[in-house]
């Protein structure tokens, strides 16, 4: 999508909407921070709970972290579809998407429910608070992620998307490699940098 | 724009310059493939139990921000676009970087390691 439409439009000559999303972006990256930075302060406070040495899964969240980044890709190919109005293969890519950020989150859910019955609950140590409490919220922006790539699937099963309105997919997916770009940084913060055991 | 056109180079861009063509499908497939691969490789530094941290840390995070430069340069488009959205963007991103790495410094985060 270029910016050219806009230039008649707007004072800046930008789109507003897209300078909006950037805006945001740029201070979830203060939200993030923040989560990650008490992660790190956290995490060797495991009390009498699973240290996160002894319980992560690296494998397996190897593998959910693939899908997660693939769907940047098929993100990516779904706006490139539309701009260029192949509408059946925007479709295709945005569901495709969808459905690769699902598999994640259910990934998640299921990381989630194995810790609770290996006894790392929400309140069993500050570490494992922040650690929910982290990942969490970043399967809370994958979960909205989404809800949004299927409406835009939904208004385009109903004709409403097209070539002329491919910014609205340029901005979900704005949205959606920016939860794919928290995710490198957590993965490899949180996950392979060596964590202390009991 | 059309998946045939190849991207425009830095000296191409300006301020000004609005109207910006994307990658090919094709370059996509090829910065998946390189990310793929980055992935691997960290994924990899997991059973290498021998390697010290002085070394395993500093390679994870070069490859965690080659991974973070390459889907915000290319999927995200910030090398095409106006650099007004870079600049919005990068403002968050150091301020959070300085705000949390002054936190961490206040509560000893790095002589604890």
């Amino acid at each position: 999508m270029t910016n050219q439409t806009h230039s008649e439009e707007t004072s800046t000559g930008l789109s507003h909407n897209k300078l909006g999303m950037w805006v945001f972006l740029g201070s979830e990256c203060l939200l993030f921070g923040a989560l990650i930075s008490t992660y790190l302060l956290y995490r060797g406070r495991f009390a009498d709970g699973p240290a996160p040495g002894d319980i992560f899964d690296i494998p397996f969240t190897s593998v959910s972290s693939f899908v997660l980044l693939m769907s940047s890709l098929t993100m990516v190919l779904a706006l490139s579809a539309l701009q260029r109005g192949d509408e059946r293969n925007n479709r295709l890519w945005l569901l495709t998407t969808a459905l690769l950020g699902a598999v994640f989150v259910g990934g998640q859910v299921y990381e989630f429910t194995t810790f609770l019955r290996e006894g790392l609950g929400y309140t069993t140590s500050p570490f494992s608070s922040a650690f929910f409490t982290l990942t969490g919220f970043h399967g809370v922006h994958v979960s909205l992620g989404v809800i949004f790539l299927m409406s835009l699937y939904v208004s385009s099963a109903r004709g409403n998307l097209h070539k002329e309105r491919a910014e609205t997919v340029e901005l979900i997916g704005l949205y959606w490699h920016f939860v794919d770009i928290v995710w490198i940084f957590i993965f490899t913060v949180i996950y392979l940098v060596p964590s202390p055991t009991s | 724009m059309s998946t045939e056109t190849e991207h425009t180079t830095e000296s191409d861009k300006s301020d000004d310059e609005h109207v910006h063509e994307h990658p090919s499908d094709k370059k996509y497939f090829q910065i998946a493939g390189v990310l793929a691969v980055l992935t691997a490789l960290e994924v990899a530094t997991y059973w290498l139990e021998s390697m010290p941290g002085e070394i395993l840390i500093p390679l994870l995070m070069i490859m965690m921000v080659v991974k973070f430069f390459y889907v915000a340069a290319w999927f995200m488009h910030l090398r095409f676009d106006n650099s007004l959205f870079m600049k919005f963007f990068v403002s968050g991103l150091v301020l959070a970087s300085v705000v949390y790495a002054i936190f961490l410094t206040v509560f000893e985060f790095w002589h604890k390691g």
